[in-house]
């Protein structure tokens, strides 16, 4: 019962997506359309009024970036945190940790400024750069890494290989659960964030698809049986990696859940 | 100085540095910019030169518009933090005691958490509570011959509080679940050997007396966890109310506030757009030192 009501958001989503306009808005409930109109899909291509098309090649780039950029800085470092002997380790990370007092998302005026001043603003990088550095992903690939069996190093150690080396072929090969559930819930979080794009791509050959779907449904008199398709269409990619990648999701939550 | 500590501090900075760098211009210079242009008249420039003082931060906390925001959120803690716990830490016990398609009833609670919360707040507001008559409750409404309910357009009474609540349990169900699962999990199956030698009662005894204290450790990270997220909130709260008329002048927490005074189309005033940052940052970091001293900082596992 309770399911059933779960997934009705998602019944009304591909209902209206493949729905008429009038079907939509007549005051006589219909449980699907007539006919399932696929070209309201094939018209968000064509209509070049909202960018709709580059606006999802946007996401997808930003997502892939954001993902690899960050799982390779935040597990680098958090090895670095967990392995290596340093006199002042403690002290970087307090100053690693400190950033989790205040959410990225609270001090977005200044990141704005910031990133205004550097030139970065309806670009690429002003969408990917200040969201790579994650203090609480550093924090949990450090927790995991100290439990990480030393033996696997030292027989990389007696192999001849370096601390790179033992970090690129020995730990990140072994750790590929924990990548995975890190990974996939910053894919996640990078593919439907949007009050950073909303701030930063003023232009609208930058949108994210977050942003061009809010600047439809804001628009005066939205042409509702696209604007579904469009959502549908925006939920598709990670619906599938929900499929695909649920046991590293479900461990990627807990682990983030109870630490975040 | 041997080679070898030389080496490892030198290994230290190559895997550690980059990120160091990183933080500390995308996370320490915008806070500290943020600080400096907070007492500065700093309207449409970043680089200010009239010195405020504390001109900035009397007028936010004087500001009848800030403060109403703290309300608006206040007023939302208060539905959607209650609300979120019970129903996620009874769905955790549901689907724990379930015998047939747990993983799918698992699946099926945490599949939201895949949706956006524009999309989300797109179905709520179009489809599922439009205020017109072809919105899915008002279809269900009239059904019964009840006049179709305008759910976001109305100040008193305020109803959007419906909308934005029942979106955002939704949305974040699943994942509060998740814990709660994670957590009983980790419960010792010899404590409820223990219980059930000692007499208690199945149900609600084992519940009051052994499951609930088990999960105290993720009870308390769940409810700061459901707190500082909701005082983040922006996404549906700019989607459901906010239109091509704008944003209605109720209904605005915190970061929505925010943005209008810093970034809307009335003028950037970055100064108190800057001093509401400061204010919002001191707020949340006093709750999230709070949850430390209740928890032990970073360590928020159950022991």
């Amino acid at each position: 019962m309770a399911a059933a009501l779960f997934l009705l958001p998602f019944y009304l989503l591909i209902r209206n997506g493949l729905a008429t306009r009038e079907e939509i808005t007549s005051p006589q409930w219909t449980f699907l359309p007539a006919d399932l109109h696929w070209e309201n899909v094939a018209a968000l291509f064509v209509d070049t009024e909202v960018p709709f098309a580059r606006s999802l090649l946007n996401s997808a780039m930003v997502a892939v970036l954001q993902t690899g950029g960050e799982l390779l800085l935040c597990s680098a470092a958090g090895y670095g945190l967990a392995r290596i002997p340093y006199r002042h380790s403690g002290k970087v990370l307090g100053v690693v940790v400190a950033t989790l007092l205040v959410p990225t998302s609270v001090t977005f005026v200044p990141s704005f400024v910031l990133v205004s001043s550097l030139g970065w603003l309806s670009d690429l990088r002003g969408l990917v750069v200040p969201g790579l550095f994650s203090a609480l992903n550093t924090v949990l690939f450090r927790q995991f890494f100290l439990d990480f069996p030393s033996e696997l190093e030292d027989a990389g150690r007696i192999d001849g290989l370096g601390r790179w080396g033992v970090f690129r072929r020995i730990v990140l090969p072994n750790s590929t659960g924990f990548l995975a559930a890190i990974a996939a819930i910053t894919f996640i979080g990078s593919w439907n964030s949007f009050l950073w794009p909303l701030v930063i791509a003023q232009d609208s050959s930058s949108w994210t698809v977050q942003v061009a779907l809010s600047g439809l449904l804001t628009a005066q008199n939205p042409q509702l049986n696209l604007l579904f398709a469009a959502a549908a269409i925006s939920i598709l990619p990670i619906v599938l990696l929900f499929v695909g990648l649920q046991r590293y999701l479900v461990r990627g939550v807990t682990e983030t859940g109870v630490n975040g | 100085m041997s080679t070898r500590s030389r080496r490892d501090t030198r290994d230290f900075w190559l895997f550690v540095g980059p990120l160091l760098l990183g933080l500390i211009i995308f996370s320490y210079v915008p806070i500290g910019w943020s600080l400096y242009l907070s007492f500065f008249d700093a309207r449409n420039t970043v680089t200010p030169e009239v010195f405020v003082g504390v001109g900035n931060y009397t007028a936010m906390l004087t500001n009848e518009a800030f403060l109403s925001s703290l309300v608006t959120f206040s007023a939302f803690a208060v539905g959607i933090v209650p609300l979120t716990y019970v129903a996620a830490l009874a769905l955790a016990l549901a689907v724990d005691r379930v015998k047939f398609a747990k993983a799918f009833f698992r699946s099926v609670f945490f599949l939201p958490f895949a949706c956006s919360y524009v999309v989300a707040a797109l179905i709520w507001k179009t489809s599922l509570f439009s205020g017109v008559n072809y919105g899915l409750v008002n279809s269900v409404l009239g059904a019964f011959g009840i006049d179709p309910v305008a759910w976001t357009g109305t100040a008193d009474p305020p109803l959007y509080w419906i909308v934005l609540i029942t979106a955002r349990l939704w949305l974040q169900l699943g994942f509060y679940m998740l814990l709660f699962i994670a957590a009983l999990q980790r419960i010792p199956d010899r404590l409820y050997e223990a219980a059930w030698l000692d007499g208690a009662k199945p149900g609600w005894q084992v519940f009051r007396y052994i499951t609930l204290p088990q999960l105290r450790g993720t009870s308390v990270a769940v409810l700061l966890l459901l707190l500082i997220n909701a005082f983040q909130a922006f996404d549906e709260f700019y989607n459901i109310l906010g239109d091509a008329r704008g944003y209605p002048p109720y209904g605005r927490p915190p970061l929505v506030y925010l943005y209008y005074t810093a970034l809307g189309s009335g003028g950037q005033d970055l100064g108190r757009g800057s001093a509401g940052a400061v204010i919002l940052s001191v707020l949340i970091a006093v709750v999230t030192l709070v949850q430390g001293k209740v928890l032990g900082f970073g360590k928020g596992r159950d022991r």
